[in-house]
């Protein structure tokens, strides 16, 4: 075991400090540490997705990122997204249209979704799904994922303008 | 009660029951981040167990030396088969009539296999602890290949060896050899050989259908927790047949099933890899009992995908004969089946190689024959039914293959060979050669509807002159038509001749309703991303008229639901599907009582009608069942009991037998090897249609699996028993990017055993998928001399074929 | 998938980073966006007592166009590669390369320096730096040096870096003509089955420069200058490209692994190159 080290992340808004190895994994962090269970493990090799959360503005992959690296950074996770009084669009359409069967690609799934919406508000189905390539899903065959993202940005399209 | 004036259309529409896309109830929770899967579990003083495993294929273990490990701080404890053996359990029963090491006793037989379990205070400090621990090992002769296993000296098994050097018997009777298992027969051989024999034309072939694997996104894990103060172990696991878990425990620890209760919470896809049961379960327990504090143990990747239960690695050879004018006249089919170090296949007791003997398939063929052959290798123990009834996938792709090398053999097209073979739809229920009664199926309306939508002679026509165009050097892409029509056994099953471990494989609904018109029904079952708590309240919503929204599906805690087998296999739908039905009737049976006895008049003159009773004669007068479950609780009737409940034990008559019709166009790159598919077009026939959007969700999934299947995902191994594809670097899981999008059709051929003529459908597209995308590959070649190319089909293979065919020069 | 346990350093500059090189030697290593690094700890295939986190050194994470060369710092992430508009004009082909490799959220941590300085086989940068005759700057103990890529890469994890220096900062001469990068891979996120880099000049109607550089096909970048000069002074026709082709498959030695064995490899690194040179001549 190695010597813990003290650390301050903000995670969905709230600030959290604790003392942990260097080595923790924050995909660990999140979920044993701070009862933040929606971003999963799916694999050892960085392949999946399922633990994507958004770290200062970026989507990583928090299985490849030791907590000593997040130190100081503002993460969020698909709690921090929308919950039972505040759905986010996405969280809406995925129910809408079925982009979910088992739901454990789902909170990597939608924080990825929300950030590629950041990165491009309108995005065509070839860009949708090249830019969820880094979230693998095993149950929906992806089809209804595409529809969810699409309608998702649509609707929050059309709230834009209407608030334009 | 104010009752608004609402038409019976809206009526049938508020309930949201069988054939409307209701939304998910599960997807609240998943949305939100809020689901409860095994690893989010956190108990008070939890520890977490994970294994040292053997980086050799075969081995005899000399030494095991923990006492370095032990000293890691945060280490507990580390166990050994020494420790299990006084407990009776360094051994458990598979549930294919083996047995399999829990933790390596004398020998490792595959390179993962359970060495020892460590026990910390977290998973850093086990994984810490795994490192220090020592292990001397002997290395031995590798097997891996099954044929070479036959006839090898090397027993892999000292168990299969009886005390005089000759092979004992095994579970399904003598065996030919230590490292064989068991032989399967179905069907006659005698008839079936004389017709091949004396056939005009003969097709044979020898197909492997590959060793992959069912990686659900979530690995497998548990966490076990003995109260000491209660007597009483509380099992949470990624268990798709959670009661059967809890028998299994029960037999083999000594703790009687009352003191037992296992939860299946919610589980990231099963896909056959959760139904039996693993070291990493039984280590737990005995971890938990040992330390009195709870334990959990959750697999990584690697060992997800290197020690668990593989699918398929099934070596076929067939024989198919027919007329010259194609009339299919006999099949032979021999398999040598690859079990690994142990045979764990989650098969009906009765069938070792599961359904294999569906093999005829979708075609009235009068005689045939099929043997199995089960074999150990030095590779990791199995094989479950990945997304399929079991061995279906296997069956369906022997025959979609051996129709396309008949077809080939008579020069004909495949298309309309098959047509002139289907059973036809006035045979149902129809007899197969190989013992099982299909339940009904319209084969020549799908298949026509199927090449209709497709534009089949179209795409033949243009297939025609893209060959031409390759001839004369205008093209390098290829194109592809691949077919499959498949017919699927699903919903295990009849309990006179399918039990897993004995338990009867029927399975069960309990329905409680409640006094202000809602209802809790509680299932055998288990969902595992199937929807189960929305499609199966949309079920009783039709049966006993209270809306959908109003009811509450429960499943997997062994505690409350009733006894069922799980969910694999297709079975939820045709089993359990059935006891819920079952048991809403009697619900409305009660009901009616009720309704009558509110309306004064007799039981047989008020008739259901949606959500209510009215009666006959007289529809101003009714008792809507919002209102008859009040009075189940308000009113003394003389002769009928308070409350409204009932339970259902379903015993199906028979299989289910859904069937569909796939096509796949693609477009082959012949320098790459790189296949690009054009269009995927699947019609489904799955009886009844519960929820329109949850089946093309099933498709969707199904086919991408498939897809995975045929095109890459392989579990492959070297000379030496190492794995190859271990990790998802190279286990092919596809992206977004690299799957189409897929057109769905339907037709709906009602089962007419069934109550509400429902078939099941979640793993038809992946059974019937496999085949089509190989033989899209497949026909791309067939002009150029391709008869059969093994899976998977991946950029270097396709490239070998064209290589090999002379395409390259 | 728990790594073994570390001390870990986050020096505030690159003479901190240099310092704990030096205290260590061989037990210490740098880190930029670690999507290389850490799945190896994490499979304990990399031991590393001494993480060094570059993530706070400054200076390291700018792109500069000048007006014949363009630096990039070593910890721009493939992200930022993309997005960046006036790079894209003034090198297409590190855009076309960047969106080739892993996924977006390994893209969003990824930077040029780990995919360079690692002498991972299967990177993607190693061979477009060398079609683009880029030097790197690397820092010791001693003062700055620079090597150029096509030097730089002796085996595969073996480099003309010394442990105790750092990688920061990748100088590309402003590309010339036409580009291409051309990947092959089983799926996205893959490495290469075969890729190839190429960068073209015309005058008139014929080559008079190319530059060819190949990716995971030996167990290092392949810059092959006879493929390049097998193109120079002709139209980039069938038999000119052929003749590249044949120069390339004598530079590279590719071994089997699960994309396939060798005749594959080479049969597809031909085809790849092929298409590279094609669609770069038709960029010129």
């Amino acid at each position: 075991m190695g010597k813990k080290q003290h650390y301050k992340i903000t995670v969905n808004g709230k600030e959290e400090e604790f003392l942990a190895e260097p080595r923790e994994l924050l995909i660990y962090t999140l979920r044993e540490r701070l009862n933040i269970t929606g971003p999963h493990i799916g694999c050892d090799t960085s392949h999946c997705g399922a633990c994507t959360v958004t770290i200062d503005g970026k989507s990583v992959k928090s299985c490849t990122m030791f907590v000593a690296q997040a130190d100081g950074k503002d993460i969020t996770t698909i709690e921090g997204i929308g919950g039972p009084d505040n759905l986010h669009p996405l969280q809406t359409a995925f129910k809408e249209h079925h982009g979910l069967q088992c739901g454990y690609c789902t909170p990597g799934m939608i924080t990825r979704a929300k950030k590629l919406l950041e990165e491009n508000p309108n995005p065509t189905e070839e860009e949708i799904r090249f830019g969820m390539a880094g979230n693998i899903c095993r149950c929906t065959g992806y089809q209804n994922i595409v529809k969810s993202i699409r309608a998702a940005a649509a609707e929050m399209n059309a709230a834009k303008e209407a608030a334009e | 009660m104010k009752d608004e004036v609402t038409s019976r259309e809206e009526r049938i529409e508020n309930l949201k029951g069988m054939g409307c896309s209701r939304k998910r109830v599960e997807d609240a929770r998943f949305t939100q981040g809020k689901g409860n899967y095994v690893d989010d579990i956190k108990l008070d003083g939890m520890l977490f167990g994970d294994f040292v495993r053997s980086p050799y294929a075969h081995a005899k273990i000399v030494n095991i030396d923990t006492s370095a490990a032990l000293e890691v701080p945060g280490v507990l404890a580390v166990l050994t088969a020494k420790d299990l053996e006084p407990l009776g359990l360094h051994w458990m029963p598979t549930l294919a009539g083996d047995k399999q090491m829990v933790l390596a006793d004398g020998k490792v037989l595959f390179q993962g296999q359970e060495v020892a379990f460590v026990v910390a205070v977290d998973r850093y400090a086990a994984a810490d602890g795994i490192e220090a621990v020592e292990v001397e090992y002997e290395e031995l002769e590798v097997l891996v290949d099954p044929f070479k296993a036959m006839q090898s000296d090397v027993v892999l098994r000292p168990d299969t060896v009886a005390e005089d050097g000759s092979p004992a018997d095994g579970a399904h009777g003598p065996r030919k050899h230590h490292n064989h298992i068991f032989t399967w027969e179905a069907g006659d051989k005698g008839p079936t050989f004389e017709t091949i024999d004396n056939a005009e034309v003969v097709a044979e072939e020898t197909m492997y259908y590959h060793r992959t694997h069912p990686c659900p996104l979530e690995t497998c894990g548990c966490v076990a927790s003995m109260d000491k103060v209660n007597g009483k172990l509380t099992l949470w696991g990624t268990f798709q047949a959670p009661h059967a878990i809890r028998t299994v425990v029960s037999l083999i620890s000594g703790i009687e099933e009352h003191n037992i209760r296992v939860i299946s919470p919610d589980i990231g896809g099963g896909f056959g890899n959760k139904v039996g049961a693993y070291p990493g379960y039984v280590c737990s327990v005995v971890a938990s009992i040992v330390t009195g504090k709870p334990v959990k143990w959750i697999e990584d990747r690697m060992d997800n995908l290197m020690t668990t239960a593989f699918a398929r690695d099934y070596h076929m050879t067939g024989r198919i004969s027919a007329t010259k004018e194609g009339k299919i006249t006999g099949l032979h089919c021999h398999v040598t089946a690859d079990h690994g170090g142990f045979d764990a296949c989650a098969d009906p007791t009765k069938f070792p190689a599961g359904f294999m003997n569906i093999c005829t398939g979708s075609y009235d063929i009068p005689t045939a024959f099929l043997e199995v052959d089960g074999v150990y290798t030095n590779k990791a123990p199995g094989g479950v039914s990945y997304r399929c009834s079991f061995r279906v996938t296997e069956a369906v792709y022997f025959i979609e293959r051996m129709i396309e090398v008949l077809a080939i053999e008579l020069n004909m097209d495949a298309a309309e060979l098959r047509r002139i073979n289907f059973i036809k739809k006035e045979q149902f229920p129809y007899k197969a050669a190989l013992g099982w009664e299909y339940d009904s199926g319209d084969y020549h309306t799908a298949w026509d509807k199927a090449l209709k939508a497709v534009d089949y002679d179209g795409l033949r026509a243009e297939q025609a002159q893209r060959v031409e165009d390759f001839k004369a050097g205008k093209t390098r892409s290829l194109m592809g038509i691949g077919l499959s029509f498949f017919t699927e056994i699903v919903g295990a099953g009849p309990v006179k001749n399918c039990d897993i471990l004995g338990l009867g494989m029927f399975d069960s609904c309990e329905i409680r309703i409640h006094p202000t018109g809602s209802a809790i029904a509680r299932l055998g079952t288990i969902s595992q991303g199937q929807g189960h708590a929305t499609t199966f309240a949309q079920i009783l919503a039709s049966e006993i008229g209270l809306p959908a929204d109003s009811i509450t599906i429960e499943e997997g805690d062994t505690d409350t639901a009733p006894y069922g087998l799980g969910t694999y296999g297709s079975r939820s739908t045709p089993v359990a599907g059935a006891a819920t039905a079952m048991a809403g009737r009697k619900i409305r049976a009660k009901a009616q009582m009720i309704a009558a006895y509110l309306l004064e008049v007799h039981d047989d003159d008020v008739e259901f009608d949606v959500d209510r009773f009215v009666v006959k004669g007289a529809p101003e007068k009714f008792k809507t069942m919002k209102e008859i479950a009040f009075a189940a609780y308000n009113q003394a009737i003389p002769g009928i009991e308070p409350g409204l409940e009932a339970v259902s034990y379903y015993d199906p008559p028979n299989m289910t037998y859904p069937f569909g019709a796939y096509v796949c166009v693609m477009d082959i790159d012949v320098d790459t090897g790189v296949p690009e598919i054009r269009r995927f077009y699947a019609l489904d026939d799955c009886g009844t249609r519960i929820n329109p959007m949850i089946i093309e969700g099933q498709i969707h999934g199904g086919l991408t699996e498939a897809l995975a299947v045929a095109l890459g995902q392989e579990i492959a191994y070297d000379d030496m028993g190492n794995v190859k594809t271990g990790t998802l670097m190279d286990f092919f899981l596809p992206t977004a990017w690299e799957v189409p999008n897929y057109e769905t059709d339907y037709t709906v051929t009602p089962s007419p055993h069934h109550p509400i003529g429902a078939k099941g459908v979640g793993e038809s597209p992946h059974v019937g998928g496999v085949p089509c995308f190989s033989n899209a590959i497949q026909d791309a070649f067939r002009p150029f001399g391709n008869r059969h190319t093994n899976m998977p089909h991946d950029h270097w293979r396709i490239w070998k074929t064209a290589n090999e065919l002379g395409l390259h020069d | 998938m728990i790594p073994a346990a570390f001390e870990y350093h986050r020096p505030k500059d690159m003479a901190g980073v240099l310092s704990i090189l030096q205290e260590h030697g061989d037990d210490a290593r740098v880190m930029a966006g670690g999507h290389s690094l850490i799945p190896m700890m994490k499979l304990r295939m990399a031991e590393v007592p001494h993480l060094i986190d570059l993530q706070d050194v400054g200076g390291m994470s700018d792109i500069e166009i000048g007006s014949d060369s363009i630096r990039i710092g070593a910890m721009v992430t493939q992200h930022d590669i993309i997005d960046n508009d006036a790079l894209a004009q003034a090198a297409p082909i590190l855009r076309e390369a960047a969106l080739q490799i892993a996924d977006p959220q390994v893209r969003y941590m990824g930077t040029v320096g780990g995919n360079v300085a690692n002498g991972d086989p299967g990177n993607d940068m190693p061979g477009l730096m060398q079609c683009l005759n880029a030097t790197f700057t690397v820092v010791g103990s001693d003062g700055e040096r620079e090597i150029p890529a096509r030097e730089f890469y002796e085996a595969a994890y073996m480099t003309a870096r010394e442990d105790d220096e750092v990688l920061t900062a990748v100088t590309i001469p402003m590309p010339q003509g036409g580009h291409a990068y051309e990947k092959q891979k089983r799926k996205i996120g893959d490495y290469a089955t075969a890729a190839a880099a190429v960068q073209i000049v015309k005058d008139g109607a014929t080559c008079v420069s190319a530059s060819i550089a190949m990716t995971n096909l030996s167990d290092t970048p392949v810059y092959s200058e006879a493929a390049g000069s097998a193109l120079v002074g002709t139209s980039v026709d069938d038999a000119a490209i052929k003749a590249a082709m044949a120069a390339m498959l004598d530079d590279i030695d590719p071994t089997e692994d699960n994309r396939g064995p060798v005749a594959f490899k080479k049969h597809v690194a031909g085809v790849i190159l092929r298409r590279a040179i094609e669609r770069a001549w038709s960029r010129t």
